[in-house]
């Protein structure tokens, strides 16, 4: 296809065909994946060898300042008078060695079976009172065996660190170069490597609530973590791929058809909400925009203020709002009854389809100023020029908007839409504060019939403790994005290069 | 002659297809508008119905919603949260995400694109997932049903929000910072005399997106602040009030609630709404 026939395509078929695509290119870019292994399997080794030649020499090579680092951390840029380094280094494996054997070490050794007894339970023999001594906690086992695993590798990585320093500072010092003092150390931390001290504490915090957390979660979808194991009073332990058998339908307890039966759907739903939140609002906010743009329209600005108005306010308000007035027997349809258009209520929440619309609907209403706000600026950019020469080969309005100002805006906007998809995929609040998920479906466990991934996950953690499955869906839930996200990330990044607008 | 006519039909043609534009802007300004209106009257009303209003119109009007709001409910103490949380969740934020951005555009390093990967690869993850070791996290440390809890779950990972702002960095030409270091200022020199100065309005963006995030926010903090009441943001309370049991009771109150914290917010976007489109619109483009 060139890209001509390409850019003919409505944005719905461009999106099909870049999904076929996708998967059409698939075994050619494992082929060519596979073809670069060896490659990169080489370079990998060179790097890894490339660590222990370091090591052998500094071993074999060092001098007295630099043999003892492999032991004493620090002790090279000490007896080179850098102190900052070597008390850095210092410390760091002093605390390290305190860290691993008060505290790390016992949590490591048991990861294996996530603890043995979860409590001790001893009879007050003059009240008959229970007690219970709480021994094992297989969350925090889990939890603190993996951070100590992290730190592990941490220490590891300085410690090559040090020794390679001072490696490099001993051959510095054999080619009668100045070595860089604690001053200058300190100084380099406002220019070369000014980014280490921005970064440091930004990072910190990713790794601890991020990482860390999300690989906690990883581990967790493959032990039984339930309200039936719930630490301390109970244990938890490793069960395999055993989750994911029960999400897919070919699991041992009763429930997995019904579970498999309610993650189907949900998943269905969840891409479905997606494209059509994503697509209704962008088109609809382009429409609004163009309106406003509108050559003779006055008040513009006007306009445009009335529905940044809207956006200012917290979505949860209109959320919770909307939500009240279309119950059954809410504002909407008392009104409508009260003036005789309808003489029973229109289900707008209470329906399964009339769920889904209305949630979409909603959702229009309150994503339209946001889209609205970015196509007004983008617009304004496309030449006039255009307009003049297609107007007088005689195009309709229609037909421009086909053929100039939709190719146009797709092309500048494809990572808005990205982004905007990937958010809606996981868009909590419109679908929890607006039906909550409901209505209910009997098939379904613990969820409703507008339930998303997201809020699946959410009940299933806040209301049913079933940490397990709820793990397994948020993975599941990163595949979907992340699939989504190559297939529009790849297919963005051609197309931009072909159809470079002017 | 003939052009004439053309002419004139040409511009009736033009005149009317104004008039439909003005009619459809109307009604979309109306059908915007009108549910926070409806908010608005009902926030006045005194007829007690609870969320099964008959008439746009209430019988009563009177202040009581407001009255009950600020005397007989906790709405006080969660508006001090709120406001306490988001004023801090601004400034760190505000922080992490331009001394993230600055050295992600301006300065070059070995780990710069695998830090960039990383985090593009967690964002895709959903954030809930990481909630439950978050909790424990915070449990050991002790601070779950505590604000202090909340503002570093808010703050902590909002190095990964660094896309807008490094996009506008890196429109800043480079040619500035290398006529600065060849009069010998070093890179933080550069960040905090010629950038910074230059950023007001992607600062004012970050400020007004990190500030009003909080208020907004339901799904970590009604889950970190589970079972008490007194550590609330407004969006965890107000929808108690919108809970089955509590609605008829509390749906009035609920209004009042709802235009006492948009007011503010409201006003502020008002205030800077050019930042904001500013931000929103760099931001799509440049992703």
């Amino acid at each position: 296809m060139v890209n001509l026939e390409y850019l003919k395509k409505s944005p719905l078929e461009k999106f099909a065909y870049n999904f076929v695509e996708f998967f059409k290119s698939l075994p050619a870019k494992m082929g060519a994946f596979f073809k670069r292994i060896p490659s990169k399997l080489l370079k990998l080794w060179q790097a890894f060898a490339g660590i222990f030649v370091t090591l052998w020499q500094a071993l074999v090579h060092g001098d007295w300042k630099t043999r003892p680092s492999f032991i004493v951390m620090g002790f090279g840029h000490f007896a080179r008078k850098q102190w900052l380094r070597g008390l850095l280094y210092f410390v760091l494996e002093v605390v390290f060695i305190l860290y691993m054997a008060l505290f790390g070490w016992k949590y490591l050794d048991k990861m294996g079976d996530l603890g043995e007894v979860a409590k001790i339970t001893t009879t007050d023999p003059l009240t008959g009172l229970e007690n219970y001594k709480f021994v094992d906690n297989s969350l925090l086992i889990l939890l603190y065996s993996l951070l100590t695993i992290f730190i592990i590798v941490a220490f590891v990585a300085s410690w090559y660190m040090n020794i390679r320093g001072n490696w490099l500072a001993q051959q510095a010092e054999e080619a009668r170069q100045k070595l860089p003092t604690t001053e200058d150390d300190i100084r380099s931390y406002a220019d070369e490597q000014y980014h280490k001290t921005l970064l440091s504490v930004p990072m910190l915090g990713v790794f601890v609530f991020t990482v860390l957390p999300i690989i906690f979660m990883i581990f967790v979808a493959f032990t039984n973590y339930d309200k039936a194991h719930m630490p301390p009073g109970n244990l938890f332990t490793w069960t395999g791929f055993e989750n994911f058998e029960i999400l897919f339908g070919t699991g041992i307890t009763p429930n997995s058809k019904a579970f498999a039966y309610t993650f189907r759907e949900i998943l269905l739903w969840t891409v479905i909400w997606a494209f059509f939140a994503t697509f209704t609002n962008y088109i609809l906010g382009m429409v609004v925009a163009i309106l406003i743009n509108k050559k003779g329209i006055k008040f513009k600005k006007l306009w445009r203020t009335i529905l940044v108005v809207t956006v200012a306010v917290p979505q949860f308000v209109s959320l919770m709002l909307m939500s009240q007035f279309l119950q059954d027997y809410g504002l909407f349809n008392n009104l409508m009854m009260n003036w005789g258009w309808i003489s029973s209520p229109i289900k707008f929440l209470s329906d399964p389809i009339l769920a889904k619309i209305t949630v979409i609907v909603v959702n229009i209403w309150i994503g339209i100023p946001y889209s609205m706000l970015i196509c007004t600026g983008i617009l304004m950019n496309i030449p006039t020029d255009l307009y003049e020469s297609a107007r007088i080969d005689g195009a309709s309005p229609l037909k421009m908007y086909m053929k100039i100002t939709l190719p146009y805006m797709l092309h500048v906007t494809t990572p808005y839409l990205i982004t905007q998809f990937i958010g809606n995929l996981n868009n909590f609040n419109v679908i929890f504060l607006l039906t909550g998920g409901e209505p209910l479906d009997l098939n379904f466990q613990y969820a409703g019939r507008t339930d998303l991934l997201i809020t699946w996950l959410y009940k299933l953690t806040v209301n049913q403790s079933q940490y397990g499955i709820a793990s397994v869906i948020g993975i599941i839930t990163f595949i979907v994005v992340a699939v989504f996200s190559l297939i529009l990330y790849n297919r963005s990044g051609s197309v931009k290069n072909e159809e470079d607008f002017m | 002659m003939a052009n004439a006519r053309k002419f004139r039909s040409k511009k009736l043609m033009e005149k009317t297809s104004n008039i439909v534009v003005y009619a459809i802007l109307i009604i979309i300004s109306v059908v915007w508008l009108i549910p926070f209106v409806l908010l608005f009257i009902q926030s006045l009303s005194g007829d007690m119905v609870g969320y099964s209003i008959m008439s746009i119109f209430p019988k009563k009007w009177t202040f009581d919603n407001y009255i009950r709001l600020f005397t007989d409910t906790m709405f006080l103490t969660w508006y001090g949260n709120t406001l306490i949380v988001s004023i801090v969740v601004m400034i760190v934020q505000t922080v992490i995400v331009l001394a993230t951005s600055y050295a992600l555009s301006r300065m070059r390093f070995k780990m710069r694109k695998p830090l960039m990967n990383l985090m593009l690869i967690l964002g895709m993850f959903p954030g809930f997932l990481s909630m439950t070791a978050v909790y424990f996290i915070l449990k050991e440390i002790g601070l779950t049903q505590n604000l202090i809890g909340l503002m570093l779950v808010y703050t902590a990972s909002s190095a990964m929000g660094y896309y807008i702002c490094k996009g506008f960095f890196d429109t800043v030409p480079k040619s500035l910072d290398e006529a600065a270091r060849i009069d010998g200022a070093n890179r933080a020199t550069v960040f905090f005399r010629i950038i910074l100065p230059l950023a007001k309005p992607i600062i004012i963006y970050t400020v007004l997106m990190a500030f009003t995030a909080p208020w907004g926010e339901y799904m970590f903090s009604s889950f970190l602040m589970l079972g008490d009441p007194s550590k609330f943001t407004v969006a965890v309370g107000m929808k108690e009030w919108i809970g089955r049991e509590m609605v008829n009771q509390y749906f009035g109150v609920f209004c009042a609630a709802a235009v006492v914290v948009s007011i503010p917010i409201v006003l502020l976007f008002m205030f800077l709404q050019r930042y904001y489109v500013e931000g929103v619109t760099g931001g799509a483009v440049k992703g």
